[in-house]
């Protein structure tokens, strides 16, 4: 009836993980009585999760990501406890089995969960503003993107308390991942909440492309979009280009885990090495799927807060395009010592190295941007000199591992494990922190405060110096990753050393929490009502704070790159008179209703529940079906609305009032 | 799937009375006050077109998708494992038949497209039930060669080649199947609403998805089949 | 000069070599304290890669602090040239500095890949002495093919005599690894992959495999020992007096998953056992796997 599914699925008899569940459960019973005394159910239902607005989506994706960031974060801290214990005699806390869930868990988590509807959260966010459009092309999509992503995220924090997660690594390479070695759920659990979140970014991904090249505002040629919309641009096709891989990939996976096939079994032909080339076919773009955007953000910031136009757009545009193409073609670099032959090598180190040339011009063009301009040191502007300081020297160590001798001795290293996160953690982390400081007043119609979001920035900078430093020197000295246990007496302060520095990180994401509740507080105080409190350059500082429901009440036509800064050089007036109904999509429960079946779904395949499995994908297709029927999708908000909403926002010119 | 909001944009704007005149007095009040130039009212842009490009990008995702099935194919076809290759397996009439069903299904399903363009409601579903029921003839003899196949004991366990064999040829067939529930679907909306601005965008991206398969077949006959017994 | 200025001095000067001895002092920083030429050659690579991008690494960090600070908003002496954002001479240059820096790491990225290839004999007066190195769940298995032993956990080499480990796995993906020599190369099953290895000093240093495995990862390293020529030699001859024989049943005990295995010893290795552990033909509960079509490649 239930398939493997029995109570001893829950580990009872592990306190570290009833605890972690036991605070899970007390947090979401919390939420949900807060909702249930505040009767906010319905609210909630038809203003957010059934939402098509793609500024509510965005920011339901960007709660999905502060949640993995924290869950992401407290599997960082046992592995660097762990670390910093389990040395000679002294196994630390965490047995094998349960240290090598923590790190796939943690890599899961982070890229997937945290980054992504991070990165995919701005663009809902600010994209279809930036380039003066009032929606993204396919609303409901949006919508079923972000569920599913939600209901991956979902199954990933499930594994904790029914049954486990998996211990393959962040990327399952097989044979490990294969049933033979790994037996249990876990690497089901891995499988499922993967491909259904690789769906909807893939739609994301299709959405996102139709989006910027069929609703910009007039006038916007491609040449006059904003380097985020660019970088968005490219990392959509990217996405569109690697997430079929992943998806392959995972199938195949799925087909010998649960039918017995061969594709990356060590038996009757079946080949692990595939699997390595397949998953690194998708998983090298996806790094650069994760950072094209953030280089879009940092090209935001630094002209806004540098009172200056950017310097070589041009570049900064070849640039992007340069790198999202070189992505594509290095990701043999992840596997130098496979024994693929020094030709091959050579051929993908170079390609590798190649990268370096857009991406060190991207550093120059922000440095000549500020250079002559009048730089305001806020905290978005931080997070971005903090970033090129960390990323170039993440730069400098990934240009090293990109030497194949190099990487024969660095390859798995903890100098690897030091250099991903000093690109991940000071480009991706750095940029969405200083992208949200950016654009808060637009998104949520206040600022985050300042002062704590400073505090926060330096604990993260010095934070990320000490954790990671040691970890650099770690690899030099022979230490691989993933390791639960050591012996080597040398390796021991290092790993101390790199304890404290992830407790100094946690300091700053608990002043990032505080930041968040005292900016929530002070709201009323500090709200936005000019809708541009940076004096910035680009359309969705032209609108008020938080944007109204339609966006744009009129379209803007642009005539020039910065186009906000040349409608203020202008003297365009913002205000208005005139008002026109404006067709508006209609909310609906369909995302939310395919993205809850495809989870039960997967759910039931992690648990070989066959009879739920297929309920849940008839579900899914039934909710499809029903949807192409149903013809109320969208209405017309009356003129006296807008007009309405406008005079809120004092866009409305006095005559007509 | 959530395009036709600005399918109908036009239309709904043309239909409800008062929206016309309301709109072309406000631009002629723009005009007058001159920044007609820097803002405007509504912009249209064009949804059928919209739909269509995202329905494309989808089609080049899907594309990509069968690309990594067919490398896959390329790289374990020689990996028997001691077990029967393609020449011993591959019936080459039977495989021609299935084909022939794909290849006059995608002509049916183009006559449907041009019955739609003629406006002739009838005459589009009839066509697209005869391309419904050549779909379900393929599957029907992709699912006897499957059964055989593992009747004989070359089953998609038995060796790395008939694994990647069984899971290229039968996502095509997936694929196809979903085809199959996109059209009942589409007959059903057409018989009940005719032929809809919405209804016809969606016929479009039908054939469109059902020519990428029939794409996606040649390829699978000519890699898979014909590479398969020549070999 | 005063004095205490003096002394002041000495004392600093005696302070600078402090972090060259923090960072390569030690004998613990196996990367860059290699004993062998590989090591010592690929030590090369990392450090003249990582000069030659510190010469552009460094000032641009200097910028990114100085010029924002120099042109911060309140000092308003600052030149503010709010349109001013291209420049071709400039661009020219900022495009050409990374090409030329990558031209360069990309002509020692070619040679050095071709000399350093893992598979590649190193060139030697001296006959290469082959050990067969298999990765199990969770020990290391070292077969002498020439002299019909074969080791758990600890391999001995002779110094100055080039090695050629032909390694396999009959479990997951493992990577053979001695820092302290250099190259690393994955274990696969049914493939045969080769490291050249030579030590130059005598000495016991670490290895392991560098590949995430299993439960059991963090316990799979092993001993190298590298000792003089006559020192190998005895060790050869005493090892040869172990108990335990290698047969296909004892490899196949052997086989089973355990975890931080104790060092052990086996004389009268069946000829020929390594060839059909490549070929999965011990595999335990496996199908034969088909010899033909996952072939050792370079073999």
């Amino acid at each position: 009836m239930f398939g493997k599914l029995t109570l001893s699925a829950i580990p009872y008899t592990n306190p570290i993980i009833m605890g972690a569940v036991a605070f899970m459960a007390i947090c979401v019973v919390a939420i949900l009585g807060a909702i249930t005394y505040l009767g906010k159910w319905k609210y909630l239902w038809t203003e957010w999760l059934t939402s098509v607005d793609h500024k509510k989506i965005g920011i339901m994706y960007l709660i999905l990501a502060v949640i993995m960031l924290l869950r992401g974060f407290a599997d960082a801290i046992m592995m660097r406890t762990q670390q910093a214990l389990a040395y000679g005699s002294n196994m630390g806390y965490l047995p094998p089995e349960h240290f090598d869930q923590v790190f796939s868990a943690h890599g899961t988590i982070m890229i997937f969960f945290m980054a992504m509807p991070f990165i995919i959260g701005l663009m809902n966010c600010i994209l279809p503003l930036q380039i003066g459009a009032r929606d993204v092309a396919f609303p409901l999509m949006n919508n079923l993107s972000f569920w599913l992503t939600a209901a991956g995220a979902v199954l990933v924090n499930i594994s904790l308390a029914v049954g486990n997660f998996s211990r393959a690594g962040w990327l399952g390479f097989a044979p490990l991942s294969e049933l033979h070695y790994s037996p249990g759920v876990g690497v089901d659990y891995w499988i499922w909440a993967l491909q259904i979140s690789g769906i909807g970014t893939t739609l994301t991904g299709v959405n996102f492309i139709a989006t910027i090249l069929k609703m910009r505002a007039p006038g916007m040629t491609l040449m006059r979009m904003p380097v985020f919309v660019w970088a968005s641009l490219c990392t959509n096709i990217l996405i569109v280009a690697a997430f079929p891989l992943l998806t392959v990939t995972l199938g195949l996976l799925t087909m010998d885990r649960y039918l017995g096939m061969h594709f990356f079994s060590n038996s009757l032909g079946g080949d692990p090495m595939m699997y390595i080339n397949l998953i690194w076919i998708w998983g090298h773009p996806e790094v650069y799927i994760l950072i094209l955007p953030l280089f879009g953000v940092y090209s935001e910031i630094v002209p806004t807060f540098s009172g200056k136009r950017l310097f070589g757009y041009t570049s900064m545009v070849y640039a992007t395009m340069a790198i999202a193409l070189l992505s594509l073609i290095v990701w043999l670099h992840h596997f130098f010592t496979m024994g693929n032959g020094a030709d091959v090598n050579t051929f993908f180190g170079i390609t590798t190295m190649i990268i370096a040339v857009p991406t060190g011009v991207k550093i120059f063009n922000w440095l000549l941007t500020m250079y002559r301009g009048r730089v305001r040191l806020d905290t978005p502007m931080l997070w971005t000199i903090g970033f090129l300081i960390t990323f170039t020297l993440g730069g400098m160590s990934g240009v090293l591992l990109a030497e194949p001798p190099a990487d024969f001795v660095l390859h798995n290293s903890l100098f690897l494990v030091a250099h991903f996160h000093n690109v991940i953690i000071g480009g991706v982390v750095f940029g969405v922190f200083a992208g949200l400081s950016y654009w808060a007043p637009k998104i949520f119609g206040f600022p985050l405060n300042e002062r704590l979001g400073r505090w926060a920035f330096w604990c993260w900078f010095v934070g990320f110096y000490v954790a990671f430093m040691p970890l650099y020197a770690l690899g030099l000295m022979g230490a691989t990753r993933r390791m639960d246990h050591y012996n080597v007496a040398e390796w021991h302060p290092l790993f101390i050393v790199a304890a404290v520095g992830a407790a100094i990180i946690f300091v700053g994401i608990s002043l990032q929490v505080a930041q968040v509740i005292v900016s929530i507080a002070q709201r009323e105080r500090t709200r936005d009502l000019t809708g541009d409190p940076w004096n910035g350059r680009t359309l969705e500082w032209s609108i008020p704070s938080p944007a109204p429901a339609y966006n744009f009440a009129r379209i803007p036509v642009v005539r020039e790159r910065d186009a906000f800064w040349d409608m203020k050089q202008r003297g365009v007036d913002l205000k208005s008179s005139t008002f026109v109904p404006i067709h508006m999509p209609r909310n609906k429960a369909a995302g939310f209703i395919i993205g809850g079946c495809a989870f039960v779904l997967a759910f039931a395949m992690v648990w070989h529940i066959w009879w739920l499995a297929i309920a849940g994908l008839a579900g899914v297709i039934v909710t499809l079906i029903r949807h192409a029927f149903d013809d109320d999708r969208d209405y017309h908000l009356g003129a006296d609305e807008v007009r309405r909403v406008e005079g809120l926002h004092g866009r409305v010119e006095a005559r007509s009032m | 799937m959530s395009s036709d909001p600005i399918v109908m944009q036009r239309g709904s704007l043309a239909l409800k009375p008062g929206y016309v005149d309301h709109a072309a007095d406000a631009l002629r009040d723009l005009r007058q006050r001159g920044d007609a130039v820097d803002f405007q009212l509504d912009h249209h842009h064009d949804a059928a077109s919209t739909i269509q490009l995202g329905f494309w990008i989808y089609l080049m995702s899907d594309c990509l998708l069968f690309s990594g099935l067919f490398a896959t194919y390329a790289l374990l076809n020689s990996h028997t494992a001691g077990g029967p290759a393609g020449r011993q397996l591959f019936d080459l009439p039977d495989v021609l038949t299935e084909t022939m069903f794909l290849l006059f299904s995608s002509f049916t399903c183009g006559l449907a497209t041009l019955a739609m363009n003629a406006d002739r409601r009838n005459a589009t579903v009839g066509w697209l039930a005869v391309t419904f029921l050549l779909g379900l003839g393929f599957i029907g003899l992709e699912v006897h060669e499957f059964a055989h196949m593992v009747a004989i004991g070359a089953g998609p366990d038995h060796s790395a080649f008939l694994s990647s064999f069984f899971t290229l040829v039968a996502t095509h067939g997936l694929h196809v199947t979903c085809g199959l529930i996109f059209m009942a679907v589409m007959m059903v909306a057409v018989m009940r609403k005719g032929l809809t601005s919405t209804n016809r965008a969606r016929l479009v991206n039908l054939s469109l998805f059902w020519h990428f398969l029939d794409i996606i077949w040649v390829g699978v006959f000519s890699l898979v089949y014909l590479f398969g017994v020549t070999h | 000069m005063n004095r205490s200025a003096r002394t002041w001095l000495a004392r600093f000067c005696r302070l600078l070599p402090l972090p060259a001895t923090l960072l390569l002092g030690g004998c613990h920083w196996a990367l860059l304290d290699p004993k062998g030429p590989i090591g010592m050659d690929e030590r090369w690579i990392i450090e003249t890669a990582a000069g030659l991008m510190l010469l552009v690494v460094v000032p641009v960090i200097v910028l990114a602090v100085v010029i924002p600070w120099r042109y911060r908003a309140s000092n308003t002496r600052a030149t503010y040239q709010p349109e001013w954002s291209h420049s071709n001479k400039i661009e020219a240059v900022m495009w050409s500095i990374p090409i030329a820096i990558v031209a360069v790491l990309a002509v020692i990225c070619w040679r050095t890949s071709h000399e350093l290839d893992p598979f590649r004999p190193i060139p030697s007066t001296q006959k290469p002495v082959h050990i067969d190195a298999v990765a199990l769940d969770w020990k290391w298995l070292f077969i002498y093919p020439d002299q019909h032993i074969a080791t758990v956990n600890e391999v001995a080499m002779p110094v100055g005599v080039p090695v050629v480990f032909h390694i396999t796995s009959a479990t997951v993906m493992n990577s053979f690894f001695i820092p302290r020599l250099g190259s690393q190369i994955y274990a696969m099953a049914n493939m045969e992959t080769a490291d050249n290895l030579v030590a130059s000093v005598p000495g016991t240093y670490r290895g392991i495999s560098a590949n995430f495995n299993g439960d059991g990862f963090s316990g799979m390293t092993f001993k190298v020992k590298a000792m003089s020529g006559d020192d190998f030699k005895r060790w050869l001859a005493r090892t040869a007096t172990a108990k335990q024989a290698l047969d296909a049943d004892a490899y196949r005990t052997l086989e089973k998953a355990s975890e931080n295995v104790p060092v052990s010893y086996y004389s009268n290795v069946t000829p020929g056992l390594f060839r059909q552990i490549v070929m999965g033909r011990l595999a335990p509960g496996r199908l034969m796997a088909d010899a033909a079509t996952s072939t050792a490649r370079r073999d």
